[in-house]
C-alpha cells in the first residue's frame, strides 16, 4: 500500500526556522550597556529623593505651565504668520514677494537666542513705543521676558511654517487652481477654499515636528529671564546645588510634554488622511444591484 | 440673428518667443455649437483658455456676450481690470477641463454647490435641489456623496460638467474632455454633451472626436500652428476639406 513519493514533494520533511543570530547578539550588548548607565545613574552622586521631591514642586509646575503655554502661543504666532508669508511669497504682487523673501531670508538666518536679545533689548533702539497722542508706553515695561520670547519665538517659527506651507500648496495641482478660477473664484478665495484644505495633508506632518522642536526650543528663553520649566530648574539648584537632580526633573518634564503632543500629532494625521479617500473603501452604496461580489 | 457670443478679433498669443496663435479671428453665435478640431500644439486649447481669460492675450481682443474681456474701454484708453472683476467676467463661461480638475477634497455634491454657494452667495437650499437636479440630468443621481478618487474618468468629467453647469453660464467651454478617458468611457461625457446642445446652450469643443464633431456641431473649425485655416459646416470641413493640413490631419485620424 506505498504509494511513491514524488521527488518534489517536501510535505514529509521537518521546518527549521531561520536562526537570526545578530539580534541575539546585539540585544545582549545593548542590554549590558543598559546595564552599566542604569547602575551609573544608581549609584552615582544622585539624591533620588532629592528628584521626587522636586518633581511636583510648585516652582517647577509653574515653569511647566509657562513652557507648555509659551509653546502653544508661539505655535500658533508662527502658523499664522507661515500662512500669510507662504501666500505673499507666491503672490504675483512683486512688492509682497519681496517683503515676504526678506523676512523669511532674515528670521532663518540669524540664530534664535540672537534673535531674543535683540527683542529684549529693543529699548536701546525705541526708548518709547505707541501711537502718539493715543498712546505710549516705555519699551522697557512693553517687552517683558515673555513677550520678548514670544516675539522671537513665533517670528522664527513663522519664517520656517512659511517653507512648509508653500511646499504644502505647490504640492497641489494646478488644475485645481484652473478649476476654481473657471467657477469664479478669485485668487484668494481658490486658495481658503481650494488650495489650503488640500494642502493640509503635506503641511500637518513636518509641522507636527515643529510643534515638538518648539517645546524644546522655548528652555532658550531661559536666557532672557523667562520662567519656563528650565529657567526655574536652575533657579533652584542655584539656590540649592543640587545640580543633576533638578535637570533630570526637566529632563522628565519635556519628554512627558512631547510624548503628549506626538500622540496629539498621531491623531491629527490620521483626521487629515481621511479626507483623502484613496486608500478608504467606497461605500456600499455606490454597488449596483446584482453586481455584488 | 442675435448679437454673438463670442468675437475673437485678431487674436495673438506668445509662450516666450514661440507665436502660440497668430491673428485668430473668430465669431461664435448664441446658441451654436462650434467644434475646434487640429493637431496638438496647434493653438486650439490656448485659444480656448483665453476665452476665460486663463491665458492673457498679447494683442488683439476677445468680446464675450459684447463685454471686452479683461480691459474697461474708458474714452481712448483700455484699462486693465483687477483681479476681482475679471473672476466676474469668467462667470459668464463654464471650463471643462482635459483633466475633469474636480475638488479633491469635496464630495460631488459638493463639488457641484461650492460655486453657487462661495461665489455667487445663493441660498443653501436652492443650491442643493439645482445642484441634485444637475447630478440627475449627468445621469449620477446616485453619487452625490462619492469623492472624485471613488468616481470612475467618465464618472467624474461628467460632475464636472455638472458643476459648470451650476453656475448657469452662457457659453460652455470644452477643453478635450475626453481626451484622458479610457474609450469605453468617453460614449458617456459624449452623450452629456449632445444632450446640453440640444438644450441650445453655446459650446466651443476642442475635440479628436470628429464622430461628435460631425453630428452635434453647427461649425468645424480647423487650427494648425497658430492659425485657423478651415471653418464650415462639419459636412464642408470634416467630408470635402480644401487645405491639405486639413485633408492630412483627417486621414490620419481616420486611419
Amino acid at each position: 500500500m506505498t504509494t511513491p513519493v514524488s521527488p518534489f514533494a517536501v510535505a514529509h520533511l521537518k521546518v527549521v526556522p531561520r536562526r537570526f543570530y545578530g539580534r541575539w547578539l546585539s540585544a545582549a550588548l545593548i542590554l549590558l550597556i543598559m546595564a552599566f548607565i542604569i547602575n551609573a545613574f544608581a549609584h552615582g552622586q544622585i539624591e533620588w529623593k532629592v528628584v521626587a521631591q522636586f518633581m511636583t514642586a510648585k516652582v517647577i509646575m509653574q515653569g511647566l505651565l509657562n513652557t507648555i503655554l509659551m509653546s502653544i502661543y508661539a505655535m500658533t504666532i508662527g502658523i499664522v504668520l507661515g500662512v500669510i508669508f507662504a501666500v505673499m511669497v507666491m503672490s504675483p504682487n512683486p512688492m509682497l514677494r519681496a517683503i515676504a523673501g526678506f523676512y523669511i531670508w532674515f528670521f532663518r538666518g540669524v540664530p534664535l537666542l540672537l534673535q531674543m536679545l535683540l527683542w529684549f533689548n529693543l529699548a536701546l533702539v525705541f526708548p518709547m513705543m505707541g501711537i502718539p497722542g493715543v498712546f505710549e508706553a516705555r519699551t522697557v515695561d512693553l517687552i517683558t521676558p515673555f513677550i520678548a520670547s514670544l516675539l522671537g519665538l513665533g517670528i522664527g517659527q513663522g519664517a520656517y511654517t512659511a517653507e512648509v506651507v508653500r511646499s504644502g500648496i505647490l504640492s497641489v495641482d494646478n488644475g485645481q487652481t484652473e478649476a476654481a478660477k473657471a467657477v469664479g473664484m478669485t485668487r484668494l478665495t481658490a486658495l481658503r477654499r481650494i488650495i489650503l484644505p488640500q494642502a493640509m495633508r503635506v503641511i500637518i506632518p513636518p509641522v507636527g515636528n515643529e510643534v515638538i522642536s518648539m517645546v524644546k526650543l522655548t528652555s532658550v528663553a531661559s536666557v532672557i529671564q523667562f520662567s519656563e520649566i528650565l529657567h526655574n530648574a536652575q533657579t533652584i539648584y542655584f539656590a540649592n546645588a543640587r545640580v543633576i537632580e533638578l535637570l533630570i526633573v526637566a529632563t522628565v518634564w519635556y519628554l512627558a510634554v512631547v510624548t503628549v503632543f506626538s500622540i496629539g500629532q498621531y491623531f491629527l494625521e490620521k483626521t487629515f488622511a481621511r479626507s483623502q479617500r484613496r486608500n478608504v473603501k467606497a461605500r456600499p452604496a455606490a454597488v449596483p444591484a446584482g453586481v455584488q461580489a | 440673428m442675435s448679437a454673438p457670443m463670442v468675437v475673437a478679433h485678431d487674436v495673438h498669443k506668445y509662450y516666450d518667443n514661440y507665436h502660440a496663435l497668430k491673428g485668430i479671428n473668430l465669431e461664435v453665435a448664441a446658441g451654436e455649437v462650434l467644434c475646434m478640431v487640429g493637431p496638438s500644439g496647434s493653438g486650439k486649447s490656448t485659444f480656448l483658455r483665453c476665452i476665460n481669460q486663463l491665458e492673457r492675450l498679447h494683442s488683439g481682443a476677445i468680446w464675450v456676450d459684447g463685454e471686452l474681456c479683461g480691459y474697461r474701454q474708458k474714452g481712448d484708453r483700455l484699462r486693465a481690470l483687477s483681479d476681482n472683476d475679471i473672476a466676474r467676467q469668467r462667470l459668464s463661461s463654464g471650463m471643462v477641463f482635459q483633466r475633469f480638475n474636480l475638488f479633491g477634497h469635496m464630495s460631488a455634491l459638493q463639488n457641484i454647490m461650492e460655486g453657487p454657494l462661495v461665489v455667487q452667495g445663493r441660498k443653501r437650499s436652492e443650491v442643493r435641489a439645482e445642484a441634485e437636479a444637475l447630478l440627475q440630468r449627468v445621469g449620477l443621481a446616485d453619487k452625490a456623496g462619492a469623492y472624485p478618487s471613488e468616481l470612475s474618468g467618465g464618472q467624474q468629467q461628467r460632475v464636472a460638467i455638472a458643476r459648470a453647469l451650476a453656475m448657469r453660464p452662457k457659453l460652455m467651454l470644452f477643453d478635450e474632455p475626453t481626451s484622458a478617458l479610457d474609450p469605453e468611457l468617453v460614449g458617456e461625457v459624449l452623450m452629456v454633451m449632445k444632450d446640453l446642445a440640444l438644450s441650445g446652450m453655446t459650446m466651443i469643443v476642442v475635440t479628436h472626436e470628429l464622430g461628435f464633431a460631425r453630428e452635434v456641431s453647427n461649425r468645424v473649425v480647423f487650427m494648425d500652428q497658430g492659425e485657423v485655416l478651415e471653418s464650415g459646416t462639419p459636412a464642408e470641413v470634416l467630408n470635402h476639406p480644401q487645405h491639405a493640413r486639413t485633408k492630412e490631419f483627417i486621414a490620419a485620424i481616420l486611419s
